[in-house]
Parts: structure tokens; C-alpha cells; sequence
């Protein structure tokens, strides 16, 4: 059989050549470094990037204009020209009183966005003083169990002013509900406010796991939140699809990205079978993406993000308004990459995870504290992090020009392999009916769960580095930092100002308000109206989210 | 009689759901020849020394990263106590400040396993300070 030759491109047989006649010489005399170059989610990356590696990109239909569909080079046609993103830390610890003041002193550093971490027993829906909670109020978060600590939480913050995120998922519309009580007390216009509540409970089952109730009541209470928001606080994010506690379970970033662009694709489809319009709505929706430490892919990650999202949501849904294509997201850089281990060396982790967040044309930005390995952040540690922005953003030059990374053979190829890749997951998650069915197959799970062991084995290998970790370790590298302690005693108040309230509130008003949420819930009514009632009664957060532990029951994970 | 192999029990206290460690060392042990028993999510000191019972384990494995580990292993390591299991390792791993290390090793936990610790020495920790069995 006569031998069969492709016919090479001329930029293919130009790489030919300079492989042939400069490259092999070289090699011969010295090999490279290793056999096989990995990044972090332990993808093979090529030595070279060349326009053989793009000949299929074409640059008006995949690349294209800012401001222009399909937004790969980002929203904004004058990208950070125009406005700088959000520099928005995510705070939150102890007492309400204590997280006040930490909000008021980062934005008097500059900051330009709040964002409440909540502690465990209110991501779990129970009370400061549930047994449940016993070592764990205010540890991870502030505590916050009824309107009055959430009145002592912003107070002095004016709610129509600053933009606060809230990270709180399965009772996020308890929340959302004790937030627009508070705005309205603060005589805030509910039209005018804006701010996000992270509600995507679909990673909560994936990966962070702080569920309350089953996949599809879950998903119900989330509805409920887009059909009220779109009605009464029309500028109001009420959900954040969220790719970074997936990573940070250990996905790689292409399955960050795939779970979490699918997990949007199920939210607009409750959406609209709620009766919703694709642009009415949609345009709400905001992202959530993790900044790990490889720098390019995390680039060519929010790139992709973009660019599949506005095509999907016109293939799949038509929509017709620019901003329903739009996909905006904030971005955190990994928590998990910090290191317990020679705790500086964390605050230039961040400062280049943080710079591959900016390069992708995140819109807002959170940056960790060097020694979030450890604790959560003391005041200090918090404004370093702070600063890392302000200096990208100010000294670096990188926001003076729109996707500068726009056309680079690697970035452009990089990006099309994500939008490949996620679109094979989609098909895998479609033939399965959907996320909700991928979910209670434990499908994604697993998929993460496999990503993060064989992460750790290369880890031990040696094959992926961690300085300090398995290369260049020090016994004791000298380091004192001092650490955030939250002690016992924010539980002994919080369980006395819960005591107060329980007082001095009209119980007769809390019982009917409790009553009206369950017929709600049980009638599949939208359960806002009844929820807000309960919160402004001063109804707990323990007891509304018992009255519907009632109605819906409780989500038990599947063993996998 | 073929050699015991040593069992485990992994657990997971406290309101978190951050397990993929807790799950990344389970299977890390069942790779290494141990029987591995992991509890899943949000058990409470009492369901961790029950289970450790039942299962009859050689260790205990408690993953914490939220804080609560001091108000969680006393009582884990006193209910495991009470219920006659004086030989069984309670190993801890997770997010812990240096000062409580020693602490917890006072009140009975036999290691403190912080972030950056390669599976294999806990794998190693294991092997070494298993009490063999009749």
C-alpha cells in the first residue's frame, strides 16, 4: 500500500522544519527538564504554541471585540479602563460586633465591596445555641442567627450604597430575607440596592456539602429567590454559580469550569419552568471561579467561561438581551494552595493567582491572607491581601489595556480546549437528564473525588511542587505570625442576645408567620413573602429553617 | 492465621463538610492494606465512638479543618474510653494552631496531622504504633 501523507498546513510544515533543523540538534545534546511538562490539573502543556495550534480560531467568530459577543476578551468594552473590578474581601468571624468593625476598617483601606463569611452553624441553619452548634459559632464566620445580629452586622453600612455578597447557600432566602428587612429599616429603596447572595445549593451537594434539605426542594428555594428578586429588587444578584468550592474539592479546572457553567444551565431551566423570562432573569446570574496557580490555564479558564456561556445561553434559549449573555463572575484565589508551611511565601501565591484573575477579566476580586492556611485572618493579614490588588490594579500597568493575553497562540489554543472539554462534559450531564440527575448519580462527585487523589499522589511524587511542601522544606523557617483566636466567649453571647430576642418579640407573630412559610412551602407557593414576615417578627433562623426541615425533610448523601 | 490488617475508622465531626481530605486519606489507606471504615459527613463524638466500637478499629481518624477540634476531641476521646477501647489511636488532621497541638496530645490524641502531610506518613504512623493483637 503506497504510503498516505496529510497534507500539512504551511504553518504545520513551518514547525516541522524548526523542530527538524533547530530543536532536535538541541535536544540530542541536552533533554529537556522532564519527559512530560503538567499543569496543575495534570494536563500535558506543549513546549510550543505556534498558528498551527489556532488554525481553527477564527478571530471574529471565537475572539472577536470586547463588548461583543462572544465577550471571550471580556464585558466591558473599555475592560478596567472604564472602572477597576471590585477589590471585595471576604470577611467574617466571632461576633456581628466584631465583623462590623473589621467592614468598616477595610473600607476605609479602599475597599469597595462587602462580602459576609457566615459561620458553619448558620451555613447549616441552625442557631448559636443549637447543641449542634457547640464549638463552631463564630469560627469560620460570623454568627448571625435572627435579624438582630444582622441589624448589628451592617450597621452603619448604608445597604443602598455598598454592594455586600453574602456566601450563604441552603438558607440563603432566610438571608436574602433578613438582609432586604434590614435595608428597608436603614429606609434603603429595595429597586436600588444591589449585591449577591452566593444561593447555588447544586455545589453544595457537589462539593461544599453544607446542604439542609433534598436536591430538588433545595433547588425550589432557589427559584423562589429569581421569581422574587426579578419582581422586587430588580438589581439584586440572587444567586453566585459558583466553580470555587468545586476546585477547591479537588476538580481540575476544566471540570471547575464544566460542573459550574452546567450547574447555570440548570438554574435558568428551573428558571423558566417557573415561567420566568430568559431575559429578565438571566441577566442576575453571576459567577464564582477559583484562581489556582496555573497561571495560563486559569486565563484561558474565565476566557472560556464567557465565550460558552453567551453562545449557550443563545443556542439553548434564545435570549435575545446583551446582558443575558453576558456572564459576569468574581473570583478568590485557592485557598487550598496555601501552605501551613513557610506562611509568607502564601502572600505571593496569591499575587499571581490574583494577577491570572485580573488577565481573565474577573469582575470582582477576592485576595486570601497569608496565613489563611492557619486561621482566618487577622486585621494585618487581611490588608496585605487587600493591598496585592490595589497594587496590580495601580503600579503594574496590567489594567491600562483589555485582554492583553487576547491572540497569544497558547492562550487562544488553551481556551479553545476548554470550551471542547466542557461542552463533552455537558453532553455527558445532558444524557443524564440534567445536573439534578448527575448529582443523585454522584456523578460529578466522583469525578472529583478521582481528580483530587491522583492531584495528591503526583504531589507525593514529586511530580506537581509545592515549595515547602515537598521541595525546599525548613524544619523552621523562623516565622512567628501572630493568629486570629475566636474563643468560647462568642457563643456565650450570642446565646444572650438570642435569649433576649426570644423575649422580647410578639410570639404570636412569629407562630403565624411560621404557619403561612410551611403552607407555602406546602402548597409550592413562593415561600419570600412568608420568610420575610418570619425574619421581621424575629422569627430565628434555627426556627424557620425547622418549619421547613418539616415540610421538605432532610438531604441524605448517597454513598459513593 | 494471615496477619490482621489494621482497620480505621475515618471520621468527620462537627457542622463542616470539607472532606476531601477526609476521603483522599481513606482511600490512601485502603491502598496501603487497610480496612478503612470512613462515617461521611456531620457525626456527632457519640456516633464516632459507637461506630469505632461496632467496627472494632485499631485508630481513629478525626478530620477538622473548622476550629472545632478542641471542644470535639475530648469528648470523642473520653466516649472512646468509656466504651473500653483504651488501645484505639485517635489521630487528628486538619486545620490546628501549633498551641493546641500539645493540648490535644495531653487529653489523648495520639498524632496531629497538619496541611502539607504526605499520605504516606500517616501510613507509616499507623504501621508503627498499631498495638499488634492476640
Amino acid at each position: 500500500m503506497p504510503e498516505t501523507k496529510e497534507i500539512a498546513s504551511p504553518e504545520a510544515a513551518a514547525v516541522e522544519r524548526w523542530e527538524q533543523e533547530t530543536l532536535a540538534p538541541v535536544l540530542k545534546k541536552r533533554p529537556e527538564r522532564s519527559k512530560r511538562f503538567e499543569n496543575v490539573s495534570l494536563d500535558e502543556v506543549n513546549r510550543l504554541y505556534t498558528p498551527a495550534d489556532v488554525a481553527d480560531v477564527d478571530f471574529e467568530q471565537d475572539i472577536a471585540f470586547p463588548g461583543e459577543f462572544p465577550y471571550t476578551r471580556g464585558i466591558h468594552p473599555t475592560g478596567y479602563r472604564g472602572k477597576l473590578w471590585t477589590m471585595r474581601q471576604f470577611a467574617g468571624f466571632g461576633t456581628p460586633e466584631e465583623t462590623n468593625a473589621r467592614f468598616k476598617y477595610l473600607m476605609n483601606q479602599g475597599q469597595t465591596g462587602l462580602s459576609v463569611a457566615y459561620d458553619l452553624p448558620a451555613l447549616m441553619g441552625y442557631d448559636s445555641d443549637s447543641p449542634l452548634s457547640e464549638g463552631e459559632v463564630g469560627k469560620c464566620g460570623v454568627a448571625v442567627s435572627s435579624l438582630a445580629d444582622m441589624e448589628i452586622l451592617f450597621d452603619g453600612i448604608p445597604l443602598e450604597e455598598v454592594t455586600v455578597s453574602q456566601t450563604i447557600n441552603a438558607p440563603a432566602s432566610i438571608f436574602l430575607a433578613m438582609y432586604l428587612v434590614v435595608a428597608e429599616k436603614q429606609g434603603a429603596d429595595w429597586k436600588k440596592i444591589s449585591g449577591t447572595l452566593q444561593n447555588d445549593i447544586l455545589k453544595e451537594y457537589i462539593a461544599q456539602k453544607e446542604w439542609i434539605y433534598p436536591i430538588r426542594p433545595g433547588m425550589k428555594l432557589v427559584t423562589d429567590t429569581f421569581e422574587f428578586c426579578t419582581q422586587h429588587v430588580p438589581r439584586y444578584n440572587p444567586i453566585s454559580v459558583s466553580g470555587y468550592h468545586i476546585r477547591e474539592a479537588g476538580a481540575t479546572a476544566l471540570q471547575e469550569l464544566a460542573f459550574t457553567l452546567r450547574d447555570g444551565l440548570e438554574y435558568v431551566e428551573w428558571g423558566v419552568r417557573a415561567g420566568l423570562d430568559v431575559d429578565e432573569f438571566v441577566p442576575r446570574i453571576s459567577f464564582f471561579f477559583n484562581a489556582h496557580n496555573d497561571f495560563f490555564e486559569e486565563i484561558a479558564k474565565y476566557r472560556a467561561a464567557r465565550r460558552i456561556w453567551s453562545r449557550t445561553m443563545r443556542e439553548r434559549f434564545g435570549a435575545k438581551s446583551e446582558r443575558t449573555l453576558q456572564l459576569r463572575f468574581h473570583t478568590q484565589t485557592a485557598g487550598v494552595s496555601l501552605t501551613v508551611q513557610q506562611p509568607l511565601n502564601n502572600i505571593v501565591r496569591v499575587a499571581i493567582q490574583a494577577l491570572a484573575g485580573v488577565l481573565g477579566g474577573t469582575n470582582s476580586l477576592h485576595t486570601d491572607a497569608f496565613d489563611e492556611a492557619l486561621a482566618l485572618p487577622t486585621d494585618r493579614a487581611a490588608l496585605i491581601a487587600l493591598r496585592t490588588q490595589q497594587i496590580i490594579a495601580e503600579e503594574t500597568g496590567v489594567a491600562h489595556t483589555i485582554d492583553p493575553l487576547g491572540g497569544s497562540y497558547f492562550i487562544e489554543s488553551l481556551t479553545q480546549k476548554m470550551e471542547d472539554g466542557a461542552m463533552d462534559y455537558f453532553e455527558k450531564i445532558d444524557a443524564m437528564g440534567g445536573m439534578v440527575e448527575a448529582i443523585e448519580k454522584g456523578f460529578p462527585q466522583r469525578e472529583i473525588q478521582e481528580s483530587a487523589y491522583q492531584y495528591q499522589k503526583a504531589v507525593e511524587r514529586k511530580e506537581q511542587t509545592i515549595v515547602g511542601v515537598n521541595k525546599y522544606q525548613m524544619t523552621d523557617d523562623g516565622t512567628q505570625i501572630p493568629l486570629l483566636i475566636i474563643d468560647e466567649g462568642v457563643r456565650d453571647s450570642q446565646v444572650a442576645r438570642l435569649n433576649q430576642t426570644r423575649t422580647r418579640r410578639d410570639k404570636g407573630a412569629v407562630a403565624n408567620a411560621l404557619e403561612k412559610l410551611k403552607r407555602a412551602a406546602t402548597e409550592n407557593e413562593n415561600t419570600m413573602p412568608a420568610t420575610i414576615e418570619a425574619v421581621a417578627a424575629y422569627a430565628t433562623l434555627g426556627e424557620i429553617c425547622d418549619a421547613l426541615r418539616d415540610v421538605y425533610g432532610l438531604y441524605e448523601e448517597p454513598a459513593f | 492465621m494471615p496477619e490482621r490488617k489494621i482497620r480505621v475508622l475515618v471520621a468527620k465531626p462537627g457542622l463542616d463538610g470539607h472532606d476531601r481530605g477526609a476521603k483522599v486519606i481513606a482511600r490512601a489507606l485502603r491502598d496501603a492494606g487497610m480496612e478503612v471504615i470512613y462515617t461521611g459527613l456531620r457525626q456527632t463524638p457519640e456516633m464516632i465512638a459507637a461506630a469505632a466500637l461496632q467496627e472494632d478499629v485499631d485508630a481513629v481518624g478525626v478530620s477538622i479543618l473548622s476550629g472545632a477540634h478542641n471542644t470535639l476531641c475530648p469528648r470523642i476521646i473520653s466516649l472512646l474510653r468509656e466504651e473500653g477501647l483504651d488501645d484505639c489511636l485517635v489521630l487528628v488532621g486538619g486545620i490546628v494552631p501549633q498551641d493546641d497541638i500539645a493540648r490535644l496530645k495531653e487529653q489523648g490524641v495520639s498524632e496531629v496531622f497538619l496541611p502539607g502531610t504526605s499520605t504516606e506518613d500517616i501510613v507509616k504512623f499507623l504501621r508503627a504504633n498499631v498495638k499488634p493483637r492476640e
